[in-house]
């Protein structure tokens, strides 16, 4: 096991990958991947793979918003990712992951949900984004959220004919507002480190995952890990993670 | 309005390191002596500690205790020390003659439901070995039993053993306390012993509670 | 979070329900109210009541979940069916599994698990009534119900949350106000050395915005501490 030695090395302010604490590894950003969604991406951070396809079909919209669509957003942690992951139904890591990479889409606003009302208090477009982990080495939060909003981006809302989707012709494309990009910072000894490693999460303090606007407003925070941060710790990972998603945002 | 002694909370500041040092119930942290428990501060001989008011009895090695025969194995017996941890009585530690376990039926010294005041001879991670090897250590016959919070033992017993003697002689009884916080009485006035116990359980933190207990025994 | 009114949420410096914008609601606690348990609170913050009950620590099974140098908490966030306007289910919602898991994540910096090889302690919180801020009142008294069962604490956690509304920092959400503020923060922080073990946010703020919440609920925090304190010694007295 190599903690002890992945934990020498952060001491030391360097990672077993050579790269610097607030750096991120090589991230491929490819759309258009799945045909019979109406939406996908699939990104790669260095091994870390993961796939989002967005799926659209007609719902009634909640009582309390009448004329908005609806989002949903699922993960799936696949036994194939990892030697971690059991088969069986979402445990509580990707439910959490789910709920933090819809936090990132809807409270930013990034969907233009009004413009998904079919007929007001009866029928809504309903937006389904589906996680699925290819490979976990890390950093699973960032690399989910950035290929469900690539995969947002190309998405596309099926002609309607009649009352039924005829899913082989469009309409237009997904009316999107605004991008959020999510960063989690680790903090490990007194050291904030940006994109882990799966063997650097293994054996951090605490990680703050932030969603990060193209204004510099952040719309979702999820503290995750076993240990407490101080206010400084946090106001420091908050700034690391504005700074990082400006680079990351060019990728989309 | 009675009199409480000091009670303190988990965290709270006790004393500084530099003066005092980092007792049972304690832990320090940037040279100061905290409180890990709900309990009552105690500063003796230079250590400051606190006595916890609840909490799940854990067993040490020499513990005296009471226990209850839970299940019977080839070589030995499990026991219930009212502990999240069962212990085990081996067949060794129980017994001074020599038995062949393969033709004898055990039960004949101990069997399930006996209570046995033993002591705790060794604890290794949850394994827990009892033995009945010291003098004080036997079945106990007939009787009651009732549980207190194993903290509160302390309490019970008194200085020098004052308050559980008091309680024996006023009531006519033999009670033999367990520091697991099993309690055994028998005798004469077995309720009003027990409810003397129970007024220590409830009340140990009051001042005063000697007096309190007096007057309960005398009425 | 995002539900939009042309309601007025503070007028004349006072909000829905007449508080001052850093006031929290009424507290009430209690500790030791579920006789079987090893220990147990009910907290109360204004309509919000939640009951925490802690068993442990005890044995672990199945055995494979033990840890040999400690003992593992597990925690369970459940909402009662009739504790929100519209019959909730029963059954964990996904909404439940992740409070579940980051109240657990709150609680376990404040343990000293290491004291209890093998062993689980188990920390049950039910939301009786929900009038906004479940998590964080969840979490004051799972915090009370865990020094109440004699489990070694590091110091108390403590719990609240905050947010924004009409451009005013407002602390402790109710209902209402979680579903129209522009962001809602739950916090919670061992309170000796203000060390953060919860913090979730949903809205849009600024970072500066977001720094100015966090003071502002570390400082408010103290009423709650204080409150923590003075119910967990008064059990003790007669």
């Amino acid at each position: 096991m190599r903690s002890g030695y992945v934990l020498k090395l952060l001491e030391n302010g360097e990672r077993i990958d050579g790269r610097k604490l607030d750096q991120f590894r090589d991230i491929k950003v490819e759309t258009d991947i799945v045909q019979r969604a109406e939406g996908s991406a699939r990104v790669k951070i260095g091994k870390t793979d993961v796939i989002v396809g967005v799926k659209t079909e007609i719902g009634q919209p909640f009582a309390d918003m009448p004329n908005m669509g609806i989002l949903k957003t699922g993960a799936e942690f696949t036994p194939i990712a990892s030697p971690d992951f059991e088969s069986g139904p979402p445990g509580e890591d990707a439910t959490e992951l789910a709920r933090v990479v819809d936090r990132g889409i809807r409270e930013s606003d990034c969907i233009d949900l009004e413009k998904l009302c079919i007929k007001e208090g009866e029928k809504a477009w309903e937006i389904y984004v589906d996680v699925h982990i290819i490979n976990h080495d890390g950093n699973l939060i960032d690399a989910s959220t950035l290929a469900a909003v690539a995969a947002l981006k190309k998405t596309k809302i099926p002609k309607l004919e009649d009352d039924k989707i005829i899913r082989d012709k469009f309409e237009k494309k997904l009316p999107l507002l605004h991008t959020p990009i999510t960063v989690t910072v680790g903090k490990i000894f007194d050291k904030f480190i940006v994109d882990p490693l799966k063997e650097e999460e293994d054996v951090f303090d605490s990680k703050l995952s932030a969603a990060v606007m193209e204004d510099g407003k952040i719309c979702a925070l999820q503290k995750s890990g076993e240990n407490g941060l101080s206010l400084e710790d946090i106001n420091n990972m908050i700034d690391l993670a504005v700074k990082k998603s400006k680079e990351i945002r060019k990728l989309l | 309005m009675t009199e409480t002694r000091d009670i303190v909370i988990p965290g709270e500041i006790l004393g500084d390191l530099k003066e005092k040092k980092s007792g049972y119930g304690t832990f320090s942290e940037d040279e100061k002596i905290i409180s890990k428990f709900l309990g009552i501060p105690k500063d003796s001989s230079g250590f400051l500690s606190v006595v916890p008011l609840s909490g799940v009895y854990i067993p040490r090695r020499q513990d005296k205790i009471i226990g209850f025969i839970i299940s019977i194995e080839k070589v030995g017996w499990i026991v219930d020390i009212n502990s999240p941890w069962s212990a085990f009585l081996s067949l060794s530690e129980a017994v001074d003659e020599f038995v062949d376990f393969k033709r004898t039926d055990i039960r004949r010294f101990y069997d399930t439901g006996d209570i046995i005041y033993a002591q705790v001879s060794d604890v290794r991670g949850s394994d827990v070995q009892l033995s009945m090897k010291t003098p004080i250590a036997r079945k106990l016959r007939d009787g009651v039993t009732i549980k207190i919070t194993p903290s509160k033992v302390p309490r019970l017993i008194g200085k020098e053993g004052s308050m559980i003697n008091t309680i024996k002689e006023k009531t006519k009884t033999i009670i033999r306390v367990g520091q697991n916080g099993v309690v055994w009485i028998s005798g004469e006035k077995v309720n009003k012993a027990i409810r003397a116990i129970k007024l220590i359980e409830e009340k140990s933190h009051i001042i005063g509670l000697t007096d309190e207990i007096t007057k309960l025994l005398s009425d | 979070m995002g539900m939009k009114t042309d309601e007025k949420l503070i007028v004349k410096g006072k909000r829905l329900d007449g508080r001052k914008p850093d006031e929290i609601r009424e507290i009430e606690m209690k500790v030791g109210v579920i006789p079987n348990a090893n220990g147990s609170a009910q907290v109360r913050f204004g309509n919000t009541i939640a009951i925490a009950g802690v068993y442990g620590p005890r044995p672990l099974f199945p055995k494979h979940r033990q840890e040999s140098d400690r003992a593992i908490i597990q925690c369970r966030y459940n909402m009662a069916p009739f504790s929100v306007e519209e019959r909730v289910r029963p059954g964990p919602s996904r909404r439940a599994v992740e409070i579940s898991k980051v109240t657990r994540l709150a609680l376990e910096p404040a343990l000293f698990l290491k004291d209890y090889p093998e062993m689980v302690v188990d920390v049950y919180i039910e939301i009786l009534q929900a009038d906004g801020s479940t998590r964080v009142t969840g979490i004051n008294a799972a915090s009370l119900a865990l020094a109440d069962a004699g489990v070694p604490m590091k110091d108390l956690v403590v719990a609240l949350s905050g947010g924004k509304i009409d451009d005013t920092i407002i602390i402790d959400l109710c209902g209402k106000e979680d579903n129209y503020s522009e962001a809602d923060i739950p916090i919670a922080f061992l309170p000796r050395k203000k060390e953060i073990t919860l913090l979730q946010m949903d809205g849009q703020l600024t970072p500066q915005e977001i720094k100015d919440i966090l003071k502002n609920i570390l400082k408010t925090g103290e009423t709650v501490y204080k409150k923590q304190k003075e119910v967990l010694k008064k059990k003790y007295e007669k």
